[in-house]
């Protein structure tokens, strides 16, 4: 046992290590072609994502938080055999709902104002992703369509709240109130801009790795995913129970980001709050293989990539498109990766 | 093509001469050669694996071989040879599983991969002449998909007639077939070879009886290599199993396995059962989850330590049945006792049985993980599957081995363990050796009769008439959702298939259950 696992370990850091790589020789790559001095651009970025403790800390962590949670969200309904696409909808809601709450009531709860906006949150993912387990379950619709078009109406949903129901009370911006600090999520280290939700989302990643690992209802999630079929002839699982679970706990992990983003980071809720995390999330998950923990460190990858592009475009000139090419090739680059493995083992 | 006379002097329709065909390192075919005369049927034998298929993709241009040549009438096949060409030049493969579609009609599937226009009337007209010309009957109007798998295989010959196919080769044409059906193909394709000097046929099969009825001239594949070829007067069922297994390899078990798959035993009327009910079905009716009725009128009863197979024609509502009786599917109407603990082993171990890409202690964990909670005791289970690896003799790297790693013979071989792991009080199996060769074959059966040594019911489903036979002490055939308890003999178990019920088999059957069944009146009371 102990044997696998130091080679899973070694396999993790190999793989990060050879992520790491091909990022740079891709970005080098497409900023020869496209012109720019790689040296210039590049010291921009590392100085953005990794330069200085407040770079790391306010920047890159702070845009790995969502990007984990989400991620987290994404890698469970995959595992499941779901392909939840709606982590940004969901996210969205998380977001709203949690606003609201804070909104409304808020102010007459005290100190349990904050921990009752997390949960509302959660709740609010899981009820915008149970509307796609119920058109799933009920209706046969395929959940990567339901996923996406909720996403939509989600955006749309929150673009009508920040104008309406719970616009700022001078009625000019399109955003709700900003958060008093009493509601706002503590920080991590003075100074920074880093909050305990780096601390929530590595909580999560170990607790959801060793549930998966070590439960009887985490490993009916896995073999679901893997073989409906054999899990409901074999293994007597309720399928449909399982899968309709899996999708709620998915959402409410994406909803839990949107609360968390609200309450950590922006303080107030807007349309583009989330600058496609959950789109991100995909991403994010698949190149971790769906592994929790592998999570966090492709979510930190991705945090640190979108500040460094930031950094880049600000003090390069180098448009921040080309990082997200470099993400998408990435993801490419790994599942075809991922394929010839599987096609090699499956012949020896 | 000169003006050759004499049938004996016309070039072989189809021949292959020292053909080679490696997969990687594994060597498929070494060296095979094979001559089809013209006007003849030809069989084609071996056990799963032995390259019959292989040999008849690379004739048919599917596989390019590595070396060797083919010739059709006489006339070499240059590279590159493709399935277009072969069709142009009248050669015609039935594959094992169809290549129809289901959704299109007769007429829509028979003018698939034709070039030009589709004119409906004009290609029912072509069906119709095939039939009246060859005895194949369909209606082309008839959607593909609700025809019964015999007339599917029809669907998929007069295919292959509508483009002029000469040499056809039919790969297992009767594995799917009941007895009086596959009969019927098998004149059908004496007929089809006699009719013209220019046609032949290859049949591709395990089963010695179909070969020796039917073919003029028999070759044996054994791993590749032709082992033995000749006119059909040369061989007997003997010495054909002995040529497919092999004399080093033949063991007295194989041998008596061979005995029993190819001339089934009397009635075991003197292997009285006292056994207790457990699984017990009365008057049940069954609907699928599309409330389709699958099983109309079920009565019948599996005692401890007793083998019942049953029979039927594929569709006659098996699939339900066996799954209702495994507690996977609920009945309609009636009574059906069947035990919690009862194990079930369905036939597509891939899809149904097994998770492919997980370990074989993951796989030990499925069984039953629905009716689990808490941790998961990882080491015990890691342990059990390491006992039961060589407990059962699977032939595994360990317990961390990923199933898909393992052969089919050997994953069927630990699908059976985990199923008799927890002592079961019932087995239930669905066409237990699909896809096996015959020494996995030979175990699977070991397996069965094992599990009824030690007392538990087991009631087995084949497709395989003879493998029904074979292993069963009672025989009940399921005909369109309806079950009778017919003698375990193989013609009145085929008629039963078809939905021909003599009283007499009947009647006789009832006397022979009754007699077995006195000595313990009070156990159904």
């Amino acid at each position: 046992m102990s044997a696998t696992h130091q080679a899973s370990w070694v396999g993790a850091v190999q793989r990060l290590a050879l992520l790491v790589g091909g990022t740079v020789f891709a970005l080098v790559l497409l900023l020869l072609v496209t012109g720019h001095d790689p040296s210039v651009a590049l010291r921009a970025l590392v100085r953005g994502a990794v330069g200085s403790w407040y770079a790391f800390t306010s920047a890159t962590l702070v845009r790995a938080i969502p990007l984990a949670l989400t991620g987290l969200c994404v890698a469970l309904a995959f595992r499941a055999g779901l392909l939840n696409i709606g982590a940004e909808g969901q996210l969205l809601m998380g977001a709203a709902a949690s606003a609201a709450v804070l909104g409304t009531v808020g102010a007459s709860l005290g100190a349990l104002a904050l921990p009752l906006a997390l949960l509302t949150g959660v709740a609010a993912g899981a009820a915008w992703a149970g509307v796609a387990a119920l058109l799933r379950q009920r209706f046969g619709v395929l959940e990567v369509i339901s996923t996406i078009m909720l996403n939509f109406v989600a955006l749309y949903t929150v673009g009508w709240l920040v104008r309406g129901p719970l616009q700022e009370p001078t009625g000019i911006y399109p955003q709700s109130a900003s958060l008093p600090k009493a509601v706002q999520l503590p920080l991590l280290w003075t100074g920074t801009r880093l909050h305990v939700g780096l601390v929530l989302a590595v909580l999560l990643a170990i607790g959801l790795w060793w549930w998966q690992r070590s439960t009887a209802s985490g490993f009916r999630l896995r073999a679901v995913g893997q073989n409906p079929h054999a899990s409901a002839t074999i293994g007597r699982i309720n399928v449909a129970r399982v899968s309709v679970l899996a999708f709620l706990a998915s959402g409410a992990l994406a909803g839990l980001a949107g609360a968390v983003e609200l309450t950590g980071v922006t303080f107030a809720l807007y349309e583009n709050l989330s600058p496609g995390y959950g789109y991100t999330a995909i991403a994010v998950a698949l190149l971790a293989r769906l592994h929790p923990l592998g999570v966090l460190g492709t979510a930190a990858l991705f945090g640190a990539l979108q500040a460094g592009g930031n950094a880049m475009q600000r003090d390069a000139a180098v448009p921040i498109a080309l990082v997200n090419v470099v993400e998408a090739l990435l993801i490419l680059l790994v599942i075809a990766g991922d394929r010839l493995t599987a096609a090699r083992s499956a012949r020896a | 093509m000169a003006a050759l006379s004499a049938p004996a002097e016309r070039p072989a329709a189809l021949a292959l001469r020292g053909v080679t065909k490696r997969f990687g390192d594994v060597v498929a075919l070494d060296d095979v050669s094979l001559d089809v005369r013209a006007g003849t049927v030809h069989a084609l034998l071996g056990e799963n694996g032995a390259g019959k298929s292989t040999l008849m993709r690379v004739a048919f241009g599917l596989l390019a071989p590595d070396g060797g040549s083919i010739s059709l009438a006489g006339v070499p096949c240059t590279p590159p040879f493709t399935p277009r060409d072969a069709m142009a030049r009248g050669l015609g493969m039935v594959h094992q599983h169809f290549s129809l579609v289901a959704a299109m009609t007769v007429a829509e599937n028979v003018a698939l991969g034709a070039a030009g226009r589709y004119d409906a009337a004009k290609v029912a007209s072509t069906v119709r002449a095939i039939g009246d010309r060859t005895g194949l009957v369909l209606d082309p109007a008839a959607r593909v998909g609700d025809l019964p798998v015999s007339a599917q295989q029809r669907c998929e010959i007069v295919k292959a007639l509508a483009r002029d196919v000469r040499v056809l080769i039919l790969d297992e044409p009767t594995a799917v077939l009941a007895p009086d059906e596959a009969q019927a193909l098998l004149r059908w394709v004496r007929a089809f070879a006699d009719s013209d000097p220019s046609h032949a046929v290859v049949l591709i099969t395990h089963k010695l009886r179909d070969a020796l009825a039917v073919a003029d001239d028999i070759t044996v594949l054994r791993r590749g290599v032709r082992v033995a070829h000749g006119p059909v007067a040369q061989f007997t069922e003997a010495s054909l199993a002995d040529a497919m297994l092999g004399p080093g390899e033949r063991s007295s078990r194989v041998d008596a396995e061979v005995r029993e798959a190819h001339t089934p035993r009397a009635p075991a009327a003197d292997q009285a059962r006292e056994g207790r009910d457990v699984l017990h079905a009365h008057q049940v009716v069954i609907r699928d989850t599309e409330g389709i009725t699958r099983v109309r009128d079920a009565s019948f009863t599996v005692h401890a330590g007793e083998i019942v197979g049953l029979a039927a024609v594929e569709g006659s509502g098996q699939h339900a049945l066996l799954r209702a009786m495994a507690g996977l599917l609920p009945v309609a109407a009636g009574r059906l006792q069947s035990p919690t603990d009862v194990a079930f082993v369905p036939e597509d171990r891939h899809r149904d049985a097994l998770l492919l890409d997980a370990s074989l202690t993951e796989n030990l964990a499925l069984r039953d993980a629905g009716r689990r909670s808490g941790q998961l005791p990882w080491r015990t289970l890691a342990e059990r599957t390491t006992a039961l690896l060589s407990a059962r003799d699977v032939r595994a790297a360990g317990a961390t081995a990923i199933a898909r790693t393992l052969s089919g013979g050997n994953q069927q071989k630990f699908v059976l363990a985990r199923a008799l792991d927890d002592a079961p009080s019932a087995l239930i199996v669905e066409n237990p050796t699909r896809g096996l060769d015959f020494r996995a074959t030979a175990a699977v059966h070991d397996a069965l009769r094992a599990a009824r040594d030690a007392g538990l019911a087991v009631l087995v489903y084949s497709s395989d008439l003879d493998e029904v036979l074979a292993v069963a002490d009672r025989v009940l055939a399921l005909h369109d959702g309806v079950v009778h308890e017919v003698a375990r003999e193989r013609d009145t178990v085929g008629r039963a298939m078809l939905g021909v019920v003599s009283d007499a088999s009947i009647a006789n059957t009832e006397r022979v259950t009754f007699a077995t069944r006195t000595p313990s009146p009070g156990a159904s009371a």
